[in-house]
């Protein structure tokens, strides 16, 4: 351990140039092996970010807890995600129900009005509802005979549906809305394209909101709308309702829809354990949840920037420096207290992973994402238990490209 | 073992619900609410696993 909180560069620094983000990896379900590199040598260093700039890459599961925890890492001085894709060169200023870029106080104001509809409870009522979704995706796919893509028919509608319905959004919209998502999420779009795409959302969102006041639903966004319209220190202005309602819509379909594709070829890749899950249904609950953490979709981890010098695991972090809490990395850490943290085991107790962050910004919708993908899981590997891949395992196409790990498409058979 | 639960501080991610749902509930708008402030043993481990988890370091443990 460091015991200095003095940065000391080395002489190897001062000549070569920084490293960028690990991003090459050598199993398309594990991330980049250059990360147990790092966490035993260097567990806080320094990366270049591809648009200019640098900044610390956290990897080990203490310190990525601690720093998201830690107030004094700010979500509101940065902006995306710098360190794999260029920013606008302007620092815009977040704006009001932007969750993921407000900090204390402002965040709790805006999260917790949409909190009561992500509770245990609340999810728990939506189960017959999201088993009724799923069942009838797996009555089409047995209906087409196969093959079918497992991310066309049965992720994404699922997520999609499910999302739509709770905030009280139009399925027939969603080729609208998965496609912005697209557009959001690809690390190889300018700043002008992602903030078209942004736009856009914000206006189909707008158009809702409107209409929804006019004529309210049994749905979240009229909830709100009306707890708004009634209480005049409600901080939910249109402005607001519209950007809780894009981030919810995107954030609800896509990260789940990512995760129910990666985890079907991440069992037909371990068939033992796709087998134990056959067998054993009531293993599916400890089972998601390592599924979570093996995988560990948000790829690129969480980024915050320092509002004051700040030691971390021994390093000083000095005001104004961006920080990267590497999720993935942090998952495969043996400090996580598991044994043998890179094999996949959906029989173990759940780790306490940091798949969905950590700190008061861990993903709201998490029961939801729980229930979405126990119930489709089970319901997928009961109905084909010969499920199989349709086509050679190098032709899947991974989201490498992507904020949000996954496959483009899974081509299936059974 | 003696349990308190910040409320203020409660970001209603429920994982305290999953770990411990004995000791922990959710009121309708979310935020975690503290059933027994002196679970039985058995429920220990659970609790222990719920202060580990929850995100907000909401939860505190003091040993009796």
């Amino acid at each position: 351990m460091n015991e200095t909180t003095v940065n000391e560069p080395t002489t190897n620094d001062a000549v070569s140039p920084l490293p960028g983000m690990p991003r090459v990896r050598t199993c398309p379900f594990s991330p980049a092996p250059e990360y147990a590199r790092l966490r035993e040598n260097a567990p806080i260093s320094q990366i270049a970010f591809p648009g200019g700039g640098s900044g610390w890459l956290v990897t080990r599961y203490e310190d990525v807890r601690a720093m998201l925890a830690d107030p004094r890492f700010s979500s509101s001085l940065g902006m995306g995600a710098p360190h794999v894709r260029p920013v606008p060169a302007m620092l815009e200023k977040p704006r009001p129900g932007a969750l993921l870029r407000l900090d204390e106080p402002e965040h709790t104001r805006y999260r917790r009005p949409v909190m009561r509809a992500f509770t245990v409870k609340r999810v728990q009522a939506l189960r017959p509802r999201i088993q009724q979704i799923v069942d009838e995706c797996l009555d089409a796919m047995e209906r087409s005979g196969g093959p079918v893509d497992l991310v066309a028919e049965l992720a994404l509608p699922v997520t999609s549906l499910v999302i739509c319905e709770l905030l009280g959004v139009d399925y027939e919209d969603r080729d609208t809305f998965q496609g912005l998502a697209g557009q959001l999420l690809a690390i190889d779009a300018s700043p002008e394209q992602t903030q078209a795409a942004r736009l856009e959302l914000g206006l189909f969102i707008a158009g809702l909101v409107a209409a929804k006041r006019e004529q309210p639903g049994e749905d979240l966004l009229s909830t709100l709308i009306q707890e708004a319209d009634a209480d005049q220190d409600s901080p939910l202005t249109d402005e607001a309702l519209t950007i809780l309602g894009s981030l919810l819509l995107i954030a609800g379909h896509e990260t789940t829809a990512n995760m129910i594709a990666l985890s079907t070829l991440t069992l037909l890749h371990h068939p033992g354990q796709f087998a134990a899950l056959h067998h054993n249904p009531s293993l599916v609950q400890g089972a998601v949840d390592e599924l979570l953490r093996y995988l560990t979709i948000i790829q690129f981890g969480l980024t915050r920037v320092a509002t004051e010098d700040v030691t971390l695991g021994g390093r000083l972090i000095c005001a104004g420096e961006y920080v990267i809490a590497a999720l993935p990395s942090a998952n495969r850490d043996p400090a996580l207290g598991i044994d043998a943290p890179d094999r996949l085991d959906v029989t173990r107790d759940p780790a306490a992973h940091v798949a969905f962050g950590y700190g008061p910004h861990q993903c709201l919708g998490q029961q939801l994402a729980r229930a979405e993908l126990q119930i489709t899981l089970t319901s997928l590997i009961q109905r084909f238990p010969t499920l199989r891949l349709a086509v050679p395992p190098e032709q899947v196409p991974y989201r490498d490209d992507m904020i949000i790990y996954g496959v483009h498409r899974l081509p299936v058979t059974w | 073992m003696r349990v308190t639960l910040d409320q203020d501080k409660c970001c209603g991610a429920g994982t305290c619900v999953l770990s411990a749902p004995d000791v922990f509930d959710q009121d309708d708008d979310g935020i975690a609410i503290l059933l027994d402030p002196t679970p039985p043993a058995h429920l220990a481990a659970g609790v222990r696993d719920a202060a580990t988890r929850c995100p907000a370091a909401a939860i505190r443990l003091e040993a009796e």
